[in-house]
């Protein structure tokens, strides 16, 4: 029989604090967190006490005065009385369009070029390397300088529009292509409209149903049904008998010269165009060696194997390749998102209104209110970034390697 | 992270902040330069000519401080401002004095903390547009595109006019004044606006100027003036009154060509005498020497001669002097008295 001894309780010193290797980086930390404290307590002192020597202080009173400025691209109701909140909501939306709008196209610019880099054909691939090498190596403000400025110079002025024998025609009596940028018609919705945009969503799921159910049979029964056109049929054939019998509720407002301008159809500014195609290309060419490196991140054998089994090359790239890529892919492209809607602040050199146009510009030009406006344009890319991280670290949760 | 980026805010606003004191004085002198804050370049206000010497309108009158203060007119660090950066640059104490033809309003006074030292040229707002656009009144603008440097007063005068008469337009926001002009040849905006000072300047750089008219209507008063920061008194005296020593120079008939005669010895006219210090103590009173006014009257000339040098009739500019001649010619440019 052996008897336990208790080990010697050590009775706890002040000296352990840095000798004893257990509470030794607990005390550095702790230091560490007081100094931090007492810095970030200075440096927000020294900010309040020469503001009020200034005779100023902090307040954010003024986002509820007038604007009196105008903004041309107002995706919600908006004019010079709106107050300074609603001019900055105005530029939060701007910018999510530009980002939105930037992000798939990049998306798919990078894509494509990412793949065909990998193409077998010399051609395809040297001129894929050479999209990526020229736009992700000049700046991508420069690019949107240069597409602006080409745009301003090269497309007609409204003006040249006019008149019998004008220097400029409309495309097809619909687009008008000038340097305010790209007018194309816009869709008037009209009394139940919604019936047949509802339609044109159920068809949608319909042919998600129909795929499913197609699959389902051909591994239950080996039973193979025609999967293409029916999905067309069901896509379309719906709606546009819906549309014809609900007397065409959904008809077509086209641009038209009326006075200065274009009038009607919906306007895509030159600026919101040089911005989103700039940010998309300079973007694109990264996310492109982001899908390069996943794909050759997949070892060779898959592909080998793959075809041994008797599939072709665009199937084993979609069933084999793609889907384990995607896991290298997806994390570097979260942070080219986030890139690229933080580069979308470059937009004041083209004069397009997001919110560092409005609220980081006009509103702090005209109300001298700089600190408050920075801290609030930080606070929002802070807010949209930690938005788009998270929400592609659920798409990336969804589609990483599954450890049972 | 919400912490760093807060942190890193807090050092700039906190730096920005503190690097202003009262004594601007002292810390010119100190310095043996004044920074002066101009345009990024505005033909015949704030532009380096060919050999990369600052000159204009306003050039001037950092020149003239200079050499009030310093002894020197060429003692100018000239620092380019745009329109949305000037404010902070001067608030900061990154620049002594702001000469930028920036116009003198109700809250840039106040709320901002600027004092205004005077009016060194009254503006007012006006429409350049082409010739051939065949429009003979800012009010037959209904639906134009208009292009306007962002950040400045013209934004809200325009929204202001445009409201005022129930008309509608584009507006076309651009950050600098060449970019301004590089839009509005294109045909990209129809009309450019800003302080009908600045079109002239504009319409002056253009290949054919004579196609562009400027439209009859002013729709704004803007006063432009040389600002100093809130709080310092005394520095904010001695800009002032270097301006109205050249203004005064020109009612009393004092240019760069007779005032070595002038000071040589005090003369029959009393304000002269004061003025370039052959008589009384001025200079001590705003902490400087006697010849102050002389040297800041020497190193450009008085008001008008330097008007004519860089903006007037003869120069590509062509403007004017209307509302800026002296009183005594039917203007409003009026100097308290030296005494």
């Amino acid at each position: 029989m052996t008897t336990m001894t208790d080990p010697p309780k050590a009775s706890f010193q002040l000296s352990m604090l840095i000798y004893d290797t257990r509470y030794r980086s607990y005390t550095f930390q702790f230091i560490a967190l007081v100094l931090l404290m007492l810095l970030l307590g200075y440096l927000g002192a020294n900010l309040v006490n020469n503001l009020a020597a200034q005779g100023q202080n902090i307040s954010f009173g003024f986002l509820s005065s007038p604007a009196n400025y105008d903004i041309n691209q107002r995706p919600i109701e908006y004019d010079s009385q709106s107050s300074h909140l609603r001019a900055a909501m105005v530029g939060v939306l701007n910018t999510l369009i530009v980002a939105v709008l930037g992000c798939a196209t990049a998306t798919v610019f990078g894509v494509t070029a990412g793949v065909l880099r990998l193409s077998p054909n010399w051609l395809v691939r040297k001129l894929m390397a050479f999209y990526v090498e020229i736009f992700r190596n000049i700046p991508v403000l420069i690019w949107i300088l240069i597409i602006f400025t080409v745009m301003t110079a090269v497309l007609p002025s409204p003006n040249q529009f006019r008149g019998d024998g004008a220097d400029a025609s409309m495309f097809m009596d619909a687009f008008a292509f000038t340097n305010r940028g790209v007018y194309v018609p816009a869709p008037v919705w009209g009394p139940g409209s919604l019936v047949v945009v509802l339609t044109f969503l159920a068809s949608i799921i319909g042919v998600f149903a129909y795929r499913r159910y197609a699959t389902k049979l051909l591994y239950d029964t080996g039973r193979l049904l025609p999967m293409g056109w029916p999905s067309l049929v069901i896509l379309f054939v719906p709606t546009i008998l819906i549309y014809f019998v609900l007397g065409q509720p959904i008809s077509l407002n086209y641009p038209a010269l009326k006075g200065f301008n274009f009038d009607g159809g919906l306007h895509i500014r030159g600026s919101l165009i040089a911005l989103w195609f700039a940010l998309a290309i300079y973007t694109g060419a990264f996310i492109a060696e982001n899908v390069r490196a996943g794909i050759q991140a997949v070892s060779k054998g898959q592909t080998e194997a793959a075809a041994s089994l008797g599939l072709r090359p665009n199937r084993i790239m979609n069933l084999v390749i793609l889907p384990q890529a995607l896991r290298v892919i997806i994390p570097p492209l979260i942070s080219q998102y986030l890139n690229l809607t933080k580069n979308s602040s470059l937009a004041i050199a083209v004069g397009y209104m997001d919110v560092t146009g409005t609220l980081g510009g006009i509103t702090l030009n005209q109300t001298g209110r700089a600190i408050e406006c920075v801290l609030l344009l930080m606070l929002f890319y802070l807010t949209i970034s930690l938005a788009i991280s998270a929400i592609m670290n659920v798409y990336n949760n969804s589609i990483k390697l599954k450890e049972r | 992270m919400k912490k760093t980026v807060f942190l890193g805010a807090l050092t700039v606003a906190g730096l920005a902040a503190g690097a202003s004191a009262a004594a601007t004085l002292d810390d010119v002198k100190a310095r043996g330069k004044l920074n002066c804050g101009v345009t990024t370049g505005l033909v015949g206000f704030a532009a380096p000519d060919a050999n990369g010497v600052w000159e204009g309108f306003d050039v001037a009158i950092c020149r003239a401080v200079a050499a009030a203060v310093l002894g020197d007119g060429n003692a100018v660090e000239f620092v380019p401002t745009t329109g949305k950066t000037r404010f902070t640059a001067l608030a900061s104490g990154e620049i002594d004095l702001l000469a930028r033809n920036t116009t003198w309003t109700y809250s840039r006074d106040t709320d901002l903390k600027f004092d205004f030292v005077g009016v060194n040229y009254y503006d007012g707002q006006g429409f350049l547009v082409p010739k051939s656009l065949g429009v003979s009144s800012a009010k037959e603008l209904d639906g134009a595109t208009v292009c306007i440097q962002t950040g400045t007063t013209t934004e809200l005068n325009l929204a202001d006019f445009f409201r005022a008469n129930n008309i509608s337009y584009e507006p076309v926001p651009i950050e600098t004044n060449a970019e301004g002009q590089q839009q509005y040849l294109a045909g990209a905006c129809d009309t450019y606006t800003t302080d009908a000072s600045g079109l002239a300047s504009t319409r002056a750089a253009f290949e054919n100027p004579t196609d562009h008219v400027i439209l009859p209507e002013i729709i704004s008063k803007e006063p432009l003036g040389p600002l100093v920061r809130h709080g310092d008194n005394d520095w904010g005296d001695i800009v002032r009154w270097t301006f109205y020593a050249l203004v005064a120079a020109e009612e009393m008939g004092i240019t760069s060509a007779n005032i070595g005669e002038l000071s040589a010895a005090a003369g029959a006219n009393p304000e002269i005498n004061r003025i370039l210090g052959t008589e009384g103590e001025l200079g001590a009173m705003i902490g400087l020497d006697n010849e102050w006014a002389k040297r800041a009257i020497a190193v450009g000339g008085n008001y008008g001669e330097i008007f004519e040098k860089n903006i007037g009739e003869k120069t590509p500019i062509g403007l004017a002097r209307g509302l800026n001649a002296q009183w005594t010619q039917g203007g409003i440019m009026y100097a308290p008295p030296f005494r």
